[in-house]
Protein backbone atom coordinates (compact mmCIF):
# COMPACT_ATOMS: atom_id res chain seq x y z
CA UNK A 1 0.00 0.00 0.00
CA UNK A 2 2.92 2.44 0.78
CA UNK A 3 2.72 2.31 -3.53
CA UNK A 4 -0.47 4.75 -2.88
CA UNK A 5 0.65 8.57 -3.29
CA UNK A 6 -1.62 11.33 -1.89
CA UNK A 7 -2.83 14.22 -3.67
CA UNK A 8 -4.63 17.53 -3.09
CA UNK A 9 -8.05 17.84 -5.10
CA UNK A 10 -10.37 20.31 -3.40
CA UNK A 11 -10.05 22.99 -0.73
CA UNK A 12 -12.14 25.15 1.81
CA UNK A 13 -12.11 27.64 4.42
CA UNK A 14 -13.33 30.10 6.54
CA UNK A 15 -10.72 32.61 7.73
CA UNK A 16 -10.80 36.05 9.41
CA UNK A 17 -9.13 37.30 6.33
CA UNK A 18 -12.40 36.11 4.12
CA UNK A 19 -15.46 33.32 4.00
CA UNK A 20 -13.79 31.13 1.26
CA UNK A 21 -10.02 30.36 -0.10
CA UNK A 22 -9.68 32.81 -2.61
CA UNK A 23 -10.75 35.77 -0.98
CA UNK A 24 -7.96 34.73 2.30
CA UNK A 25 -5.53 34.06 0.21
CA UNK A 26 -5.74 37.62 -1.73
CA UNK A 27 -5.48 39.08 1.96
CA UNK A 28 -2.60 36.51 2.40
CA UNK A 29 -0.60 37.93 -0.55
CA UNK A 30 -1.80 41.42 0.08
CA UNK A 31 -0.08 41.20 3.86
CA UNK A 32 -3.31 42.00 5.55
CA UNK A 33 -4.32 41.31 8.76
CA UNK A 34 -7.89 40.09 10.00
CA UNK A 35 -7.72 41.14 13.50
CA UNK A 36 -10.44 43.76 15.28
CA UNK A 37 -12.29 44.43 18.33
CA UNK A 38 -14.21 41.23 19.43
CA UNK A 39 -17.54 41.73 19.06
CA UNK A 40 -19.32 38.30 19.86
CA UNK A 41 -19.44 38.79 23.31
CA UNK A 42 -18.92 42.27 26.18
CA UNK A 43 -15.20 42.31 26.65
CA UNK A 44 -15.25 44.57 29.52
CA UNK A 45 -12.49 43.56 32.04
CA UNK A 46 -10.62 41.25 29.46
CA UNK A 47 -6.90 41.71 29.00
CA UNK A 48 -7.41 40.45 25.86
CA UNK A 49 -10.26 42.17 23.90
CA UNK A 50 -9.11 41.37 20.32
CA UNK A 51 -9.50 38.43 17.92
CA UNK A 52 -9.91 37.12 14.22
CA UNK A 53 -13.61 36.53 13.89
CA UNK A 54 -15.86 35.11 10.69
CA UNK A 55 -17.68 38.41 9.26
CA UNK A 56 -20.73 38.31 7.20
CA UNK A 57 -21.17 34.97 6.84
CA UNK A 58 -23.76 34.03 4.99
CA UNK A 59 -25.10 30.96 6.79
CA UNK A 60 -28.32 30.32 4.52
CA UNK A 61 -26.32 29.87 1.91
CA UNK A 62 -25.21 26.48 2.67
CA UNK A 63 -27.39 25.41 5.49
CA UNK A 64 -31.47 26.02 7.06
CA UNK A 65 -31.55 28.37 9.85
CA UNK A 66 -33.60 25.15 11.63
CA UNK A 67 -29.99 23.23 10.97
CA UNK A 68 -27.74 26.24 11.98
CA UNK A 69 -29.71 26.76 15.32
CA UNK A 70 -28.24 22.70 16.22
CA UNK A 71 -24.85 23.86 15.33
CA UNK A 72 -22.22 25.52 17.76
CA UNK A 73 -20.34 28.25 15.47
CA UNK A 74 -17.35 25.67 15.32
CA UNK A 75 -19.85 22.71 13.62
CA UNK A 76 -21.37 25.39 11.20
CA UNK A 77 -17.85 26.38 10.22
CA UNK A 78 -16.50 23.53 9.54
CA UNK A 79 -19.15 22.31 7.64
CA UNK A 80 -19.16 25.10 5.73
CA UNK A 81 -15.44 24.99 4.60
CA UNK A 82 -16.35 20.49 4.30
CA UNK A 83 -18.96 21.84 1.65
CA UNK A 84 -16.85 24.35 -0.17
CA UNK A 85 -14.23 21.59 -0.49
CA UNK A 86 -16.30 19.28 -1.91
CA UNK A 87 -17.50 21.97 -4.50
CA UNK A 88 -13.59 22.62 -5.45
CA UNK A 89 -12.98 19.04 -6.14
CA UNK A 90 -15.70 18.49 -8.73
CA UNK A 91 -16.29 15.05 -6.47
CA UNK A 92 -20.27 15.62 -6.39
CA UNK A 93 -20.19 15.56 -10.31
CA UNK A 94 -18.83 12.02 -10.32
CA UNK A 95 -21.84 9.57 -10.54
CA UNK A 96 -19.80 6.20 -10.15
CA UNK A 97 -18.48 7.49 -6.88
CA UNK A 98 -18.20 5.12 -4.04
CA UNK A 99 -19.03 6.65 -1.16
CA UNK A 100 -18.39 3.99 0.84
CA UNK A 101 -14.48 4.79 0.65
CA UNK A 102 -14.84 8.82 1.02
CA UNK A 103 -14.15 9.56 4.72
CA UNK A 104 -13.66 11.90 6.77
CA UNK A 105 -11.19 13.48 9.38
CA UNK A 106 -12.31 17.32 11.13
CA UNK A 107 -11.49 18.04 14.55
CA UNK A 108 -11.14 20.78 16.79
CA UNK A 109 -9.15 21.79 19.34
CA UNK A 110 -12.13 22.83 22.10
CA UNK A 111 -15.18 22.13 20.33
CA UNK A 112 -18.50 23.75 21.14
CA UNK A 113 -17.51 26.03 24.16
CA UNK A 114 -20.50 28.65 23.01
CA UNK A 115 -23.05 26.21 23.27
CA UNK A 116 -21.46 24.56 26.53
CA UNK A 117 -22.00 27.99 27.67
CA UNK A 118 -24.87 29.12 27.18
CA UNK A 119 -26.83 25.79 28.44
CA UNK A 120 -24.38 25.92 31.28
CA UNK A 121 -26.29 28.86 32.22
CA UNK A 122 -29.92 27.79 31.61
CA UNK A 123 -28.51 24.75 33.60
CA UNK A 124 -28.03 27.06 36.54
CA UNK A 125 -30.40 29.43 35.83
CA UNK A 126 -33.66 27.82 35.55
CA UNK A 127 -32.66 23.87 36.31
CA UNK A 128 -32.10 20.66 34.19
CA UNK A 129 -35.33 20.97 31.84
CA UNK A 130 -33.99 23.98 30.40
CA UNK A 131 -30.51 22.17 28.46
CA UNK A 132 -31.48 21.81 24.60
CA UNK A 133 -31.68 18.39 23.60
CA UNK A 134 -29.56 19.31 20.78
CA UNK A 135 -27.06 20.67 23.56
CA UNK A 136 -24.50 17.36 22.69
CA UNK A 137 -24.71 16.83 19.25
CA UNK A 138 -24.22 20.86 18.87
CA UNK A 139 -21.42 21.08 20.79
CA UNK A 140 -18.95 17.18 21.11
CA UNK A 141 -16.31 18.06 18.25
CA UNK A 142 -16.87 14.45 15.93
CA UNK A 143 -20.06 16.50 14.41
CA UNK A 144 -18.69 18.34 11.41
CA UNK A 145 -17.44 15.12 10.33
CA UNK A 146 -20.53 13.49 11.18
CA UNK A 147 -22.29 16.13 9.64
CA UNK A 148 -20.07 16.47 6.66
CA UNK A 149 -21.04 12.79 6.24
CA UNK A 150 -24.60 13.00 6.30
CA UNK A 151 -24.76 16.15 4.20
CA UNK A 152 -22.66 14.01 1.36
CA UNK A 153 -23.28 10.51 2.06
CA UNK A 154 -19.78 9.51 2.32
CA UNK A 155 -19.89 6.43 4.40
CA UNK A 156 -16.15 5.42 4.83
CA UNK A 157 -13.91 6.30 8.24
CA UNK A 158 -15.32 9.19 10.16
CA UNK A 159 -13.03 10.22 12.81
CA UNK A 160 -11.97 13.72 14.64
CA UNK A 161 -8.62 13.89 15.93
CA UNK A 162 -8.51 16.33 19.07
CA UNK A 163 -4.91 17.70 20.09
CA UNK A 164 -5.12 21.51 20.73
CA UNK A 165 -3.11 23.73 17.60
CA UNK A 166 -1.79 20.06 16.27
CA UNK A 167 -5.53 19.06 15.71
CA UNK A 168 -5.82 20.17 11.57
CA UNK A 169 -2.63 18.89 10.74
CA UNK A 170 -2.83 15.84 12.48
CA UNK A 171 -6.33 15.04 10.32
CA UNK A 172 -4.53 15.75 7.35
CA UNK A 173 -1.76 13.49 8.04
CA UNK A 174 -4.03 10.58 9.38
CA UNK A 175 -6.47 11.06 6.65
CA UNK A 176 -3.71 10.43 4.32
CA UNK A 177 -2.33 7.54 6.07
CA UNK A 178 -5.71 6.06 5.54
CA UNK A 179 -5.49 6.61 2.31
CA UNK A 180 -2.08 5.32 2.03
CA UNK A 181 -3.15 2.06 3.79
CA UNK A 182 -6.05 1.35 1.69
CA UNK A 183 -8.85 2.50 3.74
CA UNK A 184 -10.49 4.75 1.75
CA UNK A 185 -9.62 6.64 -1.28
CA UNK A 186 -10.89 9.75 -0.60
CA UNK A 187 -10.75 12.00 2.48
CA UNK A 188 -11.89 15.42 4.08
CA UNK A 189 -10.00 16.45 6.44
CA UNK A 190 -9.38 20.18 8.40
CA UNK A 191 -10.21 21.30 11.61
CA UNK A 192 -12.77 23.46 12.87
CA UNK A 193 -12.52 26.14 15.49
CA UNK A 194 -14.52 29.12 17.39
CA UNK A 195 -13.12 29.56 20.81
CA UNK A 196 -13.83 33.16 21.32
CA UNK A 197 -15.94 33.20 24.12
CA UNK A 198 -16.02 34.53 27.38
CA UNK A 199 -14.56 31.22 29.27
CA UNK A 200 -12.31 30.85 26.21
CA UNK A 201 -10.68 34.01 25.87
CA UNK A 202 -10.94 34.21 29.87
CA UNK A 203 -8.66 31.30 30.09
CA UNK A 204 -6.15 32.11 27.68
CA UNK A 205 -5.80 35.50 29.44
CA UNK A 206 -5.44 33.72 32.55
CA UNK A 207 -2.39 31.27 31.09
CA UNK A 208 -0.75 34.88 29.97
CA UNK A 209 -0.31 33.27 26.25
CA UNK A 210 -2.38 35.81 24.72
CA UNK A 211 -1.77 39.95 23.11
CA UNK A 212 -2.96 42.53 25.08
CA UNK A 213 -2.18 45.00 22.16
CA UNK A 214 -5.75 45.89 22.71
CA UNK A 215 -5.40 49.49 21.19
CA UNK A 216 -3.61 48.12 17.89
CA UNK A 217 -5.38 45.39 17.03
CA UNK A 218 -4.05 44.95 13.23
CA UNK A 219 -0.36 45.06 14.82
CA UNK A 220 -1.16 42.63 17.73
CA UNK A 221 0.02 38.79 16.00
CA UNK A 222 3.71 39.75 15.21
CA UNK A 223 5.64 36.24 15.33
CA UNK A 224 9.54 36.93 16.08
CA UNK A 225 9.31 40.65 16.03
CA UNK A 226 10.92 41.89 19.17
CA UNK A 227 7.95 44.00 20.65
CA UNK A 228 5.76 40.64 20.06
CA UNK A 229 3.15 39.60 23.21
CA UNK A 230 1.42 36.60 22.89
CA UNK A 231 -0.62 34.93 20.14
CA UNK A 232 -3.87 36.32 18.98
CA UNK A 233 -6.91 33.97 18.94
CA UNK A 234 -9.08 33.61 15.50
CA UNK A 235 -12.14 31.73 14.53
CA UNK A 236 -12.45 30.00 11.43
CA UNK A 237 -12.35 26.33 9.55
CA UNK A 238 -10.24 24.84 6.93
CA UNK A 239 -10.52 21.27 4.93
CA UNK A 240 -9.18 20.01 1.73
CA UNK A 241 -9.71 16.83 -0.21
CA UNK A 242 -7.39 14.40 -0.05
CA UNK A 243 -7.54 11.58 -2.73
CA UNK A 244 -5.12 8.68 -4.31
CA UNK A 245 -3.62 9.67 -7.05
CA UNK A 246 -5.04 7.59 -9.55
CA UNK A 247 -8.72 7.93 -8.34
CA UNK A 248 -7.79 11.49 -8.74
CA UNK A 249 -6.24 11.20 -12.53
CA UNK A 250 -9.14 8.87 -13.80
CA UNK A 251 -11.23 11.86 -13.20
CA UNK A 252 -9.60 14.67 -14.26
CA UNK A 253 -9.37 16.06 -10.99
CA UNK A 254 -7.35 19.32 -10.65
CA UNK A 255 -4.48 18.50 -8.21
CA UNK A 256 -3.12 21.16 -6.12
CA UNK A 257 -0.32 19.55 -4.85
CA UNK A 258 0.87 16.17 -3.42
CA UNK A 259 0.92 15.10 0.37
CA UNK A 260 4.26 13.42 0.24
CA UNK A 261 5.43 13.35 4.42
CA UNK A 262 3.71 13.94 7.63
CA UNK A 263 5.81 13.39 10.88
CA UNK A 264 4.67 13.75 14.38
CA UNK A 265 5.95 13.59 17.90
CA UNK A 266 5.70 14.78 21.99
CA UNK A 267 7.97 17.11 23.71
CA UNK A 268 7.19 15.21 26.67
CA UNK A 269 8.34 18.68 28.41
CA UNK A 270 5.98 20.65 29.75
CA UNK A 271 1.88 20.95 29.42
CA UNK A 272 2.05 24.29 27.34
CA UNK A 273 5.69 25.42 26.71
CA UNK A 274 8.18 23.96 24.51
CA UNK A 275 11.86 22.71 25.12
CA UNK A 276 14.13 25.88 24.12
CA UNK A 277 15.79 23.72 21.70
CA UNK A 278 12.41 22.69 19.87
CA UNK A 279 13.50 19.04 20.24
CA UNK A 280 9.67 17.68 19.94
CA UNK A 281 9.32 19.98 17.02
CA UNK A 282 12.65 18.80 15.72
CA UNK A 283 11.53 15.41 15.73
CA UNK A 284 8.13 15.82 14.16
CA UNK A 285 9.92 17.85 11.36
CA UNK A 286 12.88 15.11 10.66
CA UNK A 287 10.15 12.29 10.46
CA UNK A 288 8.08 14.25 8.23
CA UNK A 289 11.38 14.12 5.86
CA UNK A 290 11.85 10.53 6.86
CA UNK A 291 8.37 9.61 5.32
CA UNK A 292 8.67 11.89 2.24
CA UNK A 293 12.00 10.64 1.19
CA UNK A 294 13.30 13.80 0.24
CA UNK A 295 16.40 15.85 1.29
CA UNK A 296 15.97 18.51 4.28
CA UNK A 297 17.76 20.72 0.96
CA UNK A 298 14.66 20.43 -0.84
CA UNK A 299 12.30 22.07 1.00
CA UNK A 300 12.20 25.61 -0.34
CA UNK A 301 9.57 26.58 2.52
CA UNK A 302 8.15 26.17 5.59
CA UNK A 303 4.40 27.72 7.07
CA UNK A 304 5.68 28.21 10.56
CA UNK A 305 3.55 27.65 13.93
CA UNK A 306 5.06 30.66 14.78
CA UNK A 307 2.34 31.96 17.23
CA UNK A 308 3.39 35.14 18.25
CA UNK A 309 4.46 33.80 21.85
CA UNK A 310 8.25 34.38 23.40
CA UNK A 311 9.35 30.95 24.14
CA UNK A 312 7.49 29.04 21.37
CA UNK A 313 8.52 31.43 18.46
CA UNK A 314 12.12 30.87 19.54
CA UNK A 315 12.30 27.51 19.95
CA UNK A 316 10.80 26.59 16.63
CA UNK A 317 13.54 28.93 15.01
CA UNK A 318 15.96 26.64 17.30
CA UNK A 319 14.47 23.50 15.59
CA UNK A 320 14.34 24.89 11.56
CA UNK A 321 18.32 25.57 12.29
CA UNK A 322 18.94 22.25 14.20
CA UNK A 323 17.20 20.38 11.12
CA UNK A 324 18.12 22.42 8.72
CA UNK A 325 21.42 23.28 8.89
CA UNK A 326 23.27 25.81 6.58
CA UNK A 327 20.16 25.44 4.50
CA UNK A 328 18.03 26.86 7.11
CA UNK A 329 19.15 30.51 6.22
CA UNK A 330 18.27 29.43 2.54
CA UNK A 331 14.47 28.42 2.32
CA UNK A 332 11.81 31.01 3.58
CA UNK A 333 10.15 30.65 6.50
CA UNK A 334 6.66 32.88 7.42
CA UNK A 335 3.63 33.03 9.74
CA UNK A 336 0.29 33.20 8.09
CA UNK A 337 -1.15 33.60 11.74
CA UNK A 338 0.29 37.16 12.27
CA UNK A 339 -2.59 37.94 9.27
CA UNK A 340 -5.33 35.30 10.53
CA UNK A 341 -4.08 34.72 14.35
CA UNK A 342 -4.07 31.36 16.00
CA UNK A 343 -7.06 29.42 14.54
CA UNK A 344 -5.99 26.54 17.49
CA UNK A 345 -7.48 23.09 16.04
CA UNK A 346 -7.90 24.57 12.50
CA UNK A 347 -5.06 26.52 12.64
CA UNK A 348 -2.75 23.09 11.10
CA UNK A 349 -5.60 22.70 8.23
CA UNK A 350 -5.53 26.55 7.15
CA UNK A 351 -1.68 26.42 7.19
CA UNK A 352 -1.44 23.02 4.48
CA UNK A 353 -3.67 25.45 2.38
CA UNK A 354 -1.70 28.56 2.35
CA UNK A 355 1.30 26.23 1.91
CA UNK A 356 -0.60 24.93 -1.13
CA UNK A 357 -1.82 27.83 -2.84
CA UNK A 358 2.36 28.84 -2.11
CA UNK A 359 3.13 25.61 -4.48
CA UNK A 360 0.89 26.56 -6.94
CA UNK A 361 1.56 30.21 -7.16
CA UNK A 362 4.88 30.33 -6.90
CA UNK A 363 3.98 32.68 -4.06
CA UNK A 364 5.53 33.27 -0.66
CA UNK A 365 3.13 34.43 2.13
CA UNK A 366 4.52 37.15 3.94
CA UNK A 367 5.12 37.30 8.13
CA UNK A 368 3.45 40.48 8.44
CA UNK A 369 4.17 42.97 11.68
CA UNK A 370 7.93 41.61 11.78
CA UNK A 371 9.77 45.57 11.87
CA UNK A 372 12.25 44.28 14.28
CA UNK A 373 13.17 40.52 14.36
CA UNK A 374 14.06 39.03 18.29
CA UNK A 375 17.61 38.10 19.03
CA UNK A 376 18.51 35.11 17.28
CA UNK A 377 15.46 35.50 14.98
CA UNK A 378 17.62 35.27 11.49
CA UNK A 379 16.28 33.44 9.43
CA UNK A 380 14.17 35.10 5.85
CA UNK A 381 10.87 35.22 7.53
CA UNK A 382 9.10 37.24 4.16
CA UNK A 383 9.34 39.77 6.37
CA UNK A 384 5.78 41.75 5.72
CA UNK A 385 5.57 41.60 1.78
CA UNK A 386 4.75 38.20 -0.07
CA UNK A 387 7.11 37.43 -2.55
CA UNK A 388 7.74 35.31 -6.18
CA UNK A 389 9.67 32.45 -5.75
CA UNK A 390 10.56 28.68 -7.45
CA UNK A 391 8.82 26.79 -4.96
CA UNK A 392 8.82 22.66 -5.08
CA UNK A 393 8.40 21.63 -1.49
CA UNK A 394 6.59 23.60 1.16
CA UNK A 395 6.59 21.65 4.59
CA UNK A 396 3.68 23.16 7.48
CA UNK A 397 4.55 22.97 11.45
CA UNK A 398 2.08 22.70 14.11
CA UNK A 399 2.29 22.39 17.78
CA UNK A 400 0.23 21.73 20.49
CA UNK A 401 -0.90 22.26 24.52
CA UNK A 402 0.54 18.54 25.52
CA UNK A 403 3.78 18.94 23.66
CA UNK A 404 1.87 17.37 20.43
CA UNK A 405 3.81 17.99 17.52
CA UNK A 406 2.78 17.08 13.18
CA UNK A 407 4.71 18.40 10.13
CA UNK A 408 3.50 18.24 6.91
CA UNK A 409 4.89 18.02 3.34
CA UNK A 410 3.41 18.70 0.02
CA UNK A 411 5.40 19.19 -3.39
CA UNK A 412 4.08 20.40 -5.99
CA UNK A 413 2.71 17.32 -8.32
CA UNK A 414 4.75 15.60 -10.80
CA UNK A 415 3.11 13.19 -12.61
CA UNK B 1 -52.11 40.98 21.29
CA UNK B 2 -51.93 37.93 19.38
CA UNK B 3 -54.33 34.67 19.77
CA UNK B 4 -52.80 31.02 21.42
CA UNK B 5 -53.22 30.08 17.90
CA UNK B 6 -51.09 32.69 16.17
CA UNK B 7 -48.50 32.35 18.83
CA UNK B 8 -48.19 28.63 18.88
CA UNK B 9 -48.01 28.92 14.86
CA UNK B 10 -45.30 31.30 14.91
CA UNK B 11 -43.25 28.81 17.22
CA UNK B 12 -44.19 26.12 15.27
CA UNK B 13 -42.44 27.78 12.48
CA UNK B 14 -39.36 29.17 13.68
CA UNK B 15 -38.60 25.58 15.72
CA UNK B 16 -39.30 23.21 12.78
CA UNK B 17 -37.76 25.55 9.83
CA UNK B 18 -41.18 25.65 8.00
CA UNK B 19 -43.23 27.95 6.16
CA UNK B 20 -46.17 29.52 7.84
CA UNK B 21 -48.49 28.39 4.83
CA UNK B 22 -47.10 24.35 5.67
CA UNK B 23 -48.92 25.02 8.86
CA UNK B 24 -52.16 23.70 9.04
CA UNK B 25 -54.25 22.77 12.72
CA UNK B 26 -54.30 19.13 11.85
CA UNK B 27 -50.41 19.34 11.07
CA UNK B 28 -48.33 16.53 12.70
CA UNK B 29 -44.76 17.50 13.97
CA UNK B 30 -43.21 14.25 13.30
CA UNK B 31 -45.35 13.03 9.78
CA UNK B 32 -45.99 16.61 8.54
CA UNK B 33 -43.52 19.00 9.43
CA UNK B 34 -40.54 17.13 9.62
CA UNK B 35 -39.63 17.03 12.93
CA UNK B 36 -37.26 14.30 14.92
CA UNK B 37 -37.70 13.16 18.61
CA UNK B 38 -35.29 16.16 19.52
CA UNK B 39 -36.83 18.18 17.52
CA UNK B 40 -40.12 17.66 19.37
CA UNK B 41 -38.59 18.09 23.18
CA UNK B 42 -37.43 21.37 21.88
CA UNK B 43 -40.76 22.49 21.10
CA UNK B 44 -41.93 21.98 23.96
CA UNK B 45 -39.55 23.81 25.61
CA UNK B 46 -39.82 26.43 23.32
CA UNK B 47 -43.62 26.74 23.63
CA UNK B 48 -42.87 26.70 27.79
CA UNK B 49 -41.30 29.79 27.44
CA UNK B 50 -43.60 31.57 25.25
CA UNK B 51 -46.41 30.71 27.66
CA UNK B 52 -45.10 30.83 30.52
CA UNK B 53 -46.09 27.48 31.60
CA UNK B 54 -44.19 23.55 32.54
CA UNK B 55 -45.33 21.06 30.35
CA UNK B 56 -44.78 17.12 31.73
CA UNK B 57 -42.83 14.87 30.11
CA UNK B 58 -45.89 12.79 30.25
CA UNK B 59 -48.29 15.20 28.55
CA UNK B 60 -45.84 16.47 26.38
CA UNK B 61 -45.43 12.90 24.45
CA UNK B 62 -49.37 13.32 23.77
CA UNK B 63 -48.85 16.37 21.57
CA UNK B 64 -48.58 15.23 17.95
CA UNK B 65 -50.29 17.74 15.76
CA UNK B 66 -50.27 21.89 16.01
CA UNK B 67 -53.94 21.32 17.53
CA UNK B 68 -52.97 19.78 20.56
CA UNK B 69 -50.63 22.18 21.56
CA UNK B 70 -52.94 24.80 20.87
CA UNK B 71 -55.70 23.00 23.23
CA UNK B 72 -53.23 21.97 25.87
CA UNK B 73 -52.06 25.74 26.39
CA UNK B 74 -55.59 26.89 26.74
CA UNK B 75 -56.69 24.73 29.36
CA UNK B 76 -53.55 24.86 31.31
CA UNK B 77 -52.92 28.88 30.87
Amino acid sequence: MSGRRVVITGLGMLTPLGNDVASSWQAVLEGRSGIGPIERFDTEGYATRIGGAIRNLDLEAYMSAKDARKMDAFLQYGLIAAIQAVADSGLEAVSDLDKTRVGVAIGSGIGGLEFIERNFRSLEAQGPRKVSPFFVPASVINMAAGYTAIRFGFKGPNIAITTACTTGTHNIGYAARTIKYGDADVMLAGGAEMATTPTGVAAFCAARAMSTRNDDPEKASRPWDRERDGFVLGDGAGVVVLEELEHARRRGATIYGELIGFGMSDDAHHITSPPEDGAGAQMAMRNALRDSGIAPDEVGYINAHGTSTQVGDLAEVAAIKAVFGEHAYRLAVSSTKSMTGHLLGAAGAIEAIFSLLALRDGQLPPTINLENPDEGCDLDFVPNAARATELDVALSNSFGFGGTNGTLIFRRYQA
Amino acid sequence: MSTVEERVKKIVCEQLGVKESEVQNTSSFVEDLGADSLDTVELVMALEEEFETEIPDEEAEKLATVQDAIDYIVAHT
